[in-house]
């Protein structure tokens, strides 16, 4: 769900003008603009989180991220989330950085529905024989207390 | 020859390039002290007459000539290097047999023997492998590892593994046709008391780390959706 944002209107009508957030029921939530955070999903950068600091042209994006060199991406090597933050055009690192701290964007992420599946994904892509091990037997156990309790109830409920 | 020197001597005359050295045959001939050794020798360069060599014997000629001169094989002074242990075995890593009786079984390393296969243990207690003799390529290392301190491998080694060799009777016309006695081979009581000593140390190290017994009792097994190259061991 993404789509560029609308050119608003010329400047000698501002007060009659409907800005991009009061037009009647839209199709799209994430809107590309400065400051969107986007997750990359094709790549080198393949599941870092990146901000968009400008728009080169109708594809592509100048997208930046505190560990990463600023450089170009195209649109289709990106999926926006709900986060925003708040900076100019292509701020300096700092600037970026402290946007980002002052947005929470990590911490929103990482409690984000979305953010947190990642989080269980790698953490089962990266589980040892021994831990897949042990992760069986809990399941095995968690299951037979809840076979008990329901077999419990079934009694409860025949009688 | 004259006698060698115990280190080999730097070159006292450095390169300036390649081919090109510092100093010039005249200066050479006094900084290697040449001109000492003859004056040490009254002005001649020491000579050393060849010693008188024993006779040799007389070679007598050869009994047979082959018909067409024989090529003789060619000299092979190889040594094959001792087999490369993979990063990811150490000393008490937990291994998973990939062939054999003991397929799928995971089992502790112990130590490569010299002809560079790894020597292995269930331990015998856990899952029924005994210490045995595995090659590395039909094993995945995992990134378990077990405490091996205590376990001392060092009266194991190649020949301890090695077959015993039947010495075959002769057999007497009456006795030919008789079926051959197969008594069934006993393991020798010695070999069981080494499992046993091996097995009590490592034992006692594997039921201080919560299922690990378990672990090493159960079998290994791809199961549906499980990706060999993404997985994690």
């Amino acid at each position: 769900n993404s789509s560029i944002l609308i050119p608003s209107p010329p400047l000698s009508s501002i007060s009659n003008t409907i800005t991009h957030k009061q037009t009647p029921k839209m199709p799209f939530k994430r809107y590309v603009e400065i400051g969107r955070v986007a997750l990359v999903n094709y790549g080198k950068d393949y599941g870092k989180l990146v901000v968009i600091v400008d728009v080169v042209d109708q594809n592509r994006a100048l997208v930046d991220a505190p560990d990463m060199v600023r450089g170009q991406m195209n649109f289709k090597r990106l999926t926006l989330t709900d986060i925003t933050i708040d900076i100019p055009r292509v701020p300096k690192k700092k600037t970026l950085i402290e946007a980002m701290e002052k947005a929470d964007v990590k911490n929103k992420w990482e409690s984000s529905s979305w953010g947190r599946k990642l989080i269980v994904q790698k953490r089962r892509a990266s589980l040892n024989d021994f831990d897949r091990f042990k992760l069986m037997l809990a399941k095995i156990k968690r299951s037979g207390v809840i076979k008990q309790e329901l077999a419990k109830l079934k009694k409860e409920n025949a009688s | 020859m004259a006698a060698k020197r115990k280190t080999p001597v730097k070159t006292r005359n450095p390169d300036l390039i390649r081919g090109v050295g510092k100093y010039s045959r005249s200066k050479m001939y006094h900084k290697r002290g040449l001109w000492a050794i003859k004056a040490k020798n009254g002005g001649a360069f020491p000579r050393h007459d060849p010693k008188p060599k024993a006779p040799a014997a007389a070679e007598k000629p050869p009994k047979f000539y082959p018909a067409e001169d024989v090529k003789k094989p060619l000299l092979n002074k190889r040594k094959p290097k001792p087999t490369k242990l993979r990063a990811s075995i150490t000393p008490g890593t937990v291994l998973i047999l990939l062939a054999g009786r003991f397929m799928g079984k995971r089992v502790v390393f112990l130590k490569q023997l010299t002809s560079g296969l790894l020597l292995v243990t269930g331990p015998f207690k856990i899952n029924g492998v005994p210490l045995r003799r595995v090659n590395q390529s039909y094993v995945i290392a995992t990134s378990t590892k077990v405490d091996i301190s205590g376990v001392i491998v060092d009266k194991f080694d190649d020949k301890y593994f090695a077959k015993e060799v039947e010495k075959r009777k002769k057999k007497t016309e009456g006795e030919f046709f008789e079926a051959e006695k197969e008594d069934k081979k006993k393991l020798p009581e010695d070999k069981k008391e080494d499992q046993k000593a091996v097995d009590a140390s490592l034992i006692k190290s594997i039921e201080g780390v919560p299922d690990l017994k378990a672990y090493l009792a159960a079998r290994f097994s791809l199961k549906s959706g499980m990706k060999p190259h993404e997985l994690v061991f």
